[in-house]
């Protein structure tokens, strides 16, 4: 039977694919470039008995989604910038307290209101270190509407397994343009629920580690009963101070994504088996980088692509040997030096580490990559 | 024979952090009260807080028991409710975390009237972080915050509660503690947004800096601004100054709730 195909835009790629994960609830604020998430998604959940709310502000979407996690429905918010910036107080609470939960941030640029119609890729870095204190993060960059669909299923089915928020971040290009989109079968691509107790409720202990590395989580509104907190807290749920519990219990919440990372990480390469130079790009900038390439070659540069999918964790070990084997990597990515940071640091010196940036609201464009390449080539 | 208030709180749980004297207590047990008179499965039940003293409360009872972060309780709650409807979702906090940094929450919660009791415990002060004056620590008082006497004009809980739309407003103090669970337990038999506003006290750090000089001076004040609503309606407007209403200050039964409205929304979306 032929697949179910249709032409959509990114954010309603993504509202798809969050349905076929089995979302129950979104919580949102309406945000431009992000909009379409939230719209698609109070026409499509009530369908299948789930629930669409509109919060005040993106504060208390962020906590709904935590409370209708804490229930068992699968749950997901959708933002840009200054949504997210407003969310970092809970996303550090879903962390904590490990709800899984899946954060779409449709990238524009600027701080503050910047260029509500812009793209930008410059929330990379706040996907990692927004919210405070020490923690893990997983985000993903799709590059494309078809891969909007997978990477939210793949984001739902990594808080589901880690008990974690889960960003994903795609740029307003990607957001907002327009593709063929394949709809998988049901069962096509895998769905993952999240882990039920396999203690009684007078033995659970929502943070006992003992079994691996993530501990189910029970609902609410189930037989069991249980406590959640934000504070450190021992594995019964209840705040502790003493020193040896939290410091295991931090540790524990980053070691299950640093642990897993060939479970998390995911990314394409285009002709880097003998590339001297290694563009390293993601989200729509890869489709320039790709273009780039494509030119390069033809000039007689051997040149390559490396395209993280999944940002955080970062790709540090296969960045690393990028490193050691080209002369030189290009960054190219809408801000003005982000992610470069993360490969200067991975490359410790083994080749030249360029940034191509922008962040005027136009998308960085092949032309542009080419000569950053000739430049340090 | 005294009541038997163990078998809610979970087992290893207590003494509770509040000082001697902090009318927290006084509340928790007017909630574990109504909700026995209710027979609240417990584990049917979210009970959901922010961050502060009050905030406190959940975790010493037997239920699921959410703690959330300052002033979101009523958005993390509304998240429960919606997911679970069948659920029974109580929520407790201070004034500073439910009308300060979550007065946006709780204004909304309100005119959304979704199905929840809201026990909000005014001891007219932020006591976790020491005393410093809330939105409704009474003007010219005393807070860490406010040496020289407190600037600022009050909210009014209840009429804030009432004007954002909430269907069961009630108000009561610790001095009161009977009418505590009575009006809880008024609150959770209400289908929408109950709130029920508990005037109680804080001696630690707004009783000692506004010279009460004990908790029975901090009582006697309640009770001596206390005025049910019934006796208010026959004192004039010079009899009532300086005093505050209580009992059941709102009720209305006709607007809809906001689960039940969504219900709806669902049976539209599947026959379309
Ligand atoms: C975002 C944030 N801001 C500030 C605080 C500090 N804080 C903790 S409790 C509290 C005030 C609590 O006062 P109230 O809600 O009136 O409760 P009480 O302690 O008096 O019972 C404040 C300001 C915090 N925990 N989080
Ligand atoms: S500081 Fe005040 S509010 Fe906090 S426990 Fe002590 S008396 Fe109660």
């Amino acid at each position: 039977m032929a697949k179910k195909v249709a032409l959509l835009q990114g954010n309603e790629a993504c509202a798809q694919g969050a349905v076929y994960a089995g979302a129950k609830f979104f919580g949102g604020y309406p945000i431009t470039p992000s909009t379409e998430v939230a719209e698609v998604l109070s026409v499509e959940l009530p369908k299948v008995g789930g629930k669409f709310i509109q919060m005040e502000d993106e504060i208390a979407a962020m906590a709904s989604v935590i409370g209708a996690s804490l229930t068992g429905a699968k749950s997901i918010t959708a933002t840009s910038g200054p949504g997210v910036s407003l969310k970092q107080e809970l996303i550090g609470y879903a962390c904590i307290a490990e709800v899984p939960c899946v954060i779409i941030n449709v990238m524009r640029g600027g701080p503050s209101t910047g260029m509500p119609t812009g793209p930008g890729q410059s929330d990379v870095m706040q996907a990692m270190w927004g919210t405070h204190g020490d923690h893990a993060a997983i985000a993903l960059v799709p590059d494309s509407c078809q891969e909007i669909f997978t990477e939210t299923v793949r984001a739902f089915n990594l808080a589901e397994k880690y008990r974690m928020p889960v960003q994903v971040l795609f740029d307003e290009i990607v957001g907002h343009m327009r593709e063929r989109i394949e709809f998988p079968e049901p069962g096509e691509l895998e769905v993952i629920d999240r882990e039920a107790p396999s203690v009684g409720p007078e033995d659970y202990k929502p943070y006992d580690s003992t079994k691996g590395q993530v501990p189910p989580l029970a609902d609410f509104g189930s037989e069991y009963k249980y406590h959640v907190t934000g504070l450190n807290k021992a594995d019964d749920g209840f705040p502790t101070t003493k020193a040896s519990l939290v410091d295991a219990e931090e540790r524990r919440q980053i070691d299950k994504v640093m642990d897993n990372i060939a479970d998390i990480e995911s990314s394409e390469e285009y002709l880097t088996e003998d590339a001297d130079v290694v563009i390293w790009a993601y989200g729509s900038t890869s489709r320039s980088a790709r273009y780039a390439v494509n030119e390069l070659r033809k000039e007689g540069v051997k040149a390559g692509m490396f395209r993280p999918i999944t940002l955080w964790p970062f790709p540090a070990k296969r960045t690393a040997e990028l490193a050691e084997q080209a002369k030189a990597i290009v960054v190219a990515e809408m801000n003005l030096g982000q992610m470069v940071l993360e490969v200067e640091r991975v490359a410790k010196g083994n080749c030249v580490v360029a940034h191509e940036g922008r962040v005027d609201g136009d998308p960085i464009n092949p032309g542009q990559i080419m000569d950053k390449v000739k430049e340090v080539l | 024979m005294a009541y038997d208030y163990e078998k809610s709180i979970r087992p290893g749980k207590l003494p509770h952090i509040w000082c001697p004297g902090c009318g927290h207590g006084i509340v928790m047990k007017g909630l574990i009260r109504a909700m026995d008179t209710c027979e609240l499965d417990r584990k049917n039940t979210a009970i959901v807080s922010g961050i502060g003293c009050a905030s406190r409360l959940p975790g010493y009872l037997d239920a699921c028991t959410l703690h959330t972060a300052h002033g979101r309780a009523a958005a993390f709650a509304t998240g429960v409710k919606m997911a679970k409807p069948e659920m029974n979702v109580i929520c407790c906090g201070g004034d500073g975390d439910g009308t300060a940094i979550g007065g946006n929450h709780f204004i909304h919660a309100c005119r959304r009237n979704i199905d929840m009791t809201y026990v909000l415990m005014n001891n007219y002060i932020y006591g976790m972080t020491g005393g410093q004056f809330s939105p409704c620590t009474p003007t010219g008082d005393l807070a860490s915050t406010t040496p020289y006497g407190n600037p600022d004009p009050i909210f009014d809980i209840s009429k804030l509660a009432i004007g954002a739309g909430a269907t069961f407003v009630a108000r009561t103090t610790a001095a009161h503690p009977r009418e505590i669970d009575k009006l809880i337990v008024k609150g959770i038999q209400h289908k929408g947004m109950a709130i029920i506003e508990v005037i109680d006290d804080c001696p630690t750090t707004y009783g000692r800096r506004n010279k009460f000089r004990s908790v029975i001076d901090m009582m006697k004040r309640l009770k001596a601004e206390a005025v049910p609503v019934k006796a208010a309606a026959k004192m004039t407007a010079e009899q009532l100054e300086g005093k505050f209403l209580t009992g059941v200050l709102f009720e209305d039964t006709e607007k809809p709730e906001y689960t039940a409205q969504y219900a709806d929304v669902i049976k539209k979306a599947q026959c379309a």
